[in-house]
């Protein structure tokens, strides 16, 4: 009786993980079949691209690449890119962990309002904004510039990092950073030597994530950029034009902007699946 | 040196008051424990003394200079914390050294005053190891070597053995007894425990309700209690309280009648003291014996004995439902339910009046040396 129970528990456990496993193969699939075809699609000929049925088999060309390569100048988008989705993530913590510091560890009455109402900036629908921040970055000159975006991606990723990075902090034992203070620790020594250390995986996550948004922002790059601070987002716009979509080429240039933040995350999955999920996973 | 004195401390978090006017003076090489139930104060008193609580009024002196603004890391205090708090990222040796390196010592003194708490504790052979892999008692000892090897001008120890088991505590107990021995330094220690204050300080302070209730030596304390919370605190199993009034009093003391029995006659003052007043006698586990019922005139239904080995005690129930605590010998026989005699050792007996204040003995017990 008892061998038999312990059996059926074993193989309803296995039972589960299988299903689970296959759901989750199955999510995982869906999620990634738009990316598999653009890349599929970014081999093809502008006339296989439109095929009906869709092909899955065909001559590959790197013929998109080349006419990409000839028509614009990707290094500059990508480098515009890498500029402003790391200068606005530098700078975006230096403001986050000192923030998230004093709300974590030096709460007030206020702090849980405050961070709510961080979070509600996020609720605004952009679109909302639009005019008046295009109004003020006319009349400041910063209009298609790197600054500019710099300063625009800052602001809309600050109360994701502060609540990220307060997150984690929130779960470091306030006593460490008083021992450090009882050990005559500056408060600069305290975050850089202490805190930060300890907390380094949360934080590490949070610089992803925010990378990450940075780099497929693309409401505000393609609003307020035009050519000198566009990033690569802007570049695939560019190929969807009043003179009709060229399919294969959009799947090409988009593979192209898509590859390195596509690696990065690769490399950083562990990350940021800990990032994503707020602390939940240890 | 190390002199710290208190005077007239105060410490509120919105409309509550956690610490009512604290005046205290420690001495230099004195081990002061600060004791007393949740909740009363005596935390958030070592706390402000480290700077870690800002005060709301009153002053902080050590050495005759006041700290009370000053930040932690410039009072020259170490404080060992309840959940160790070591830095989980550095390794023994980095736990210890990061005050000695933070205050820019050379490497070689960092490394010899390192070495040498390390010795004292015997943590040598796991300097390189990280709190992770330490045992809870392990922990404990480096949160204490972290504070020794700065050798600062006070130790605070905040709870530090309630995380530990029962025989790691009383081993550790004795360790930190023996370092205040070796160091010779001024250590505050917050418990909760009676024990530990007991057996540790040279000077406990009772605290209650954010209040010193009383301050003296353990025995000074467990002997002459200036109320009845700091009777009822310390001394394990509890002191018993019996209610009773007053009948008479004269130069040799105060006739009392209790509730549960008979009259008594217990040798404190009769100044202020008048007839028919509400009284408290408070009697200590070892001051009552069991006697055969016909033996006495004060009686009580046994209810639990607790056999310990050495001694037995017995809760016994007086006639007015009241709980005595008597200590007898080992081997004591008695069984549940039976009707016993009680004799009480009124020499050493308290009397506490209406407001639970404790009234003066006549025959006051010299010091123990």
């Amino acid at each position: 009786m008892l061998n038999f129970n312990m059996l059926s528990l074993k193989q309803r456990r296995r039972l589960n993980t299988v299903l689970l496993g296959t759901l989750a193969w199955g999510v995982a699939l869906v999620i990634f079949f738009p990316i598999f075809w653009m890349i599929l699609t970014s081999f093809k000929t502008e006339i296989d691209a439109f095929a009906t049925p869709p092909q899955l088999f065909f001559t590959p060309t790197l013929e998109n690449y080349t006419q990409i390569n000839e028509r614009s100048d990707y290094f500059h988008f990508a480098w515009n890119s890498v500029v402003v989705s790391f200068g606005s993530t530098i700078i975006g913590m230096m403001i986050a962990v000192p923030a998230a510091y004093s709300m974590a560890f030096f709460e007030t009455k206020r702090t849980k309002t405050t961070l709510l109402w961080m979070l509600s900036t996020k609720m605004l629908p952009p679109v909302g904004v639009l005019v008046p921040i295009y109004l003020l970055f006319k009349d400041m000159g910063m209009l298609d510039t790197r600054l500019g975006l710099v300063i625009i991606y800052t602001l809309i990723n600050l109360p994701i990092m502060v609540w990220m990075a307060y997150t984690y902090f929130k779960e470091i034992p306030k006593e460490v950073l008083e021992a450090a203070r009882m050990d005559g620790a500056s408060l600069l020594q305290e975050i850089w030597r202490v805190l930060l250390p300890m907390s380094k995986g949360g934080l590490a996550s949070t610089v992803l994530l925010s990378l990450i948004l940075c780099w497929n922002e693309a409401f505000w790059s393609l609003n307020l950029t035009a050519s000198k601070a566009a990033p690569l987002t802007a570049l695939i716009a560019s190929y969807s034009s009043p003179e009709g979509l060229f399919w294969a080429k959009l799947s090409a240039v988009s593979t192209l902007a898509c590859a390195p933040i596509l690696i990065f995350g690769w490399f950083s999955q562990k990350q940021l699946v800990r990032g994503l999920s707020f602390g939940a996973v240890k | 040196m190390a002199d710290l004195t208190i005077t007239n401390l105060r410490k509120s978090y919105g409309d509550v008051e956690i610490l009512k006017g604290i005046n205290l003076a420690i001495k230099d090489h004195e081990f002061v424990v600060f004791v007393g139930p949740s909740g009363c104060g005596k935390s958030t008193l070592l706390r402000s003394i480290a700077g870690l609580e800002e005060v709301t009024s009153g002053e902080i002196f050590l050495d005759g200079k006041e700290i009370t603004e000053l930040a932690p890391a410039k009072r020259d205090l170490a404080m060992v914390f309840q959940s160790y708090a070591l830095y989980p990222h550095m390794t023994v040796r980095k736990n210890m050294s990061f005050a000695l390196e933070l205050a820019g010592d050379s490497k070689d003194v960092i490394n010899t005053k390192v070495t040498e708490a390390a010795r004292i504790l015997e943590l040598e052979p796991l300097l390189e190891r990280k709190p992770k892999d330490l045992s809870g008692g392990q922990r404990q000892r480096v949160a204490i070597g972290r504070s020794i090897v700065r050798n600062p001008k006070v130790f605070l120890f905040d709870e530090p053995l309630s995380n530990l088991d029962a025989a790691l505590r009383i081993q550790m107990r004795l360790e930190l007894a023996r370092l205040h021995h070796d160091l010779n330094a001024t250590m505050i220690y917050v418990t909760h425990d009676q024990v530990e204050a007991m057996t540790l300080a040279d000077k406990v302070v009772v605290l209650s309700q954010g209040q010193i209730e009383q301050v003296g030596s353990p025995m000074e304390l467990y002997h002459h209690p200036v109320n009845q919370f700091v009777a009822g605190f310390l001394g394990m199993p509890k002191m018993s309280f019996l209610p009773g009034k007053v009948v008479g009093s004269d130069a040799d003391g105060v006739d009392v009648e209790l509730m549960a029995g008979p009259g008594v006659r217990v040798p404190v003052t009769s100044e202020g003291v008048s007839i028919g007043q509400k009284v408290t006698l408070g009697v200590r586990p070892e001051h009552i014996r069991v006697t055969a019922a016909d033996e006495s005139d004060f009686h009580g239904i046994l209810d639990i004995a607790e056999h310990l080995g050495s001694d037995t005690f017995c809760y016994v129930k007086t006639d007015t439902k009241e709980t005595l605590t008597v200590r007898t010998p080992g081997d004591f026989s008695g069984a549940y339910g039976d009707r016993i005699g009680l004799s009480l050792d009124l020499q050493h007996c308290h009397l506490f009046d209406e407001q639970g204040m404790a009234i003066a003995k006549l025959n006051r017990a010299p010091e123990p040396a």
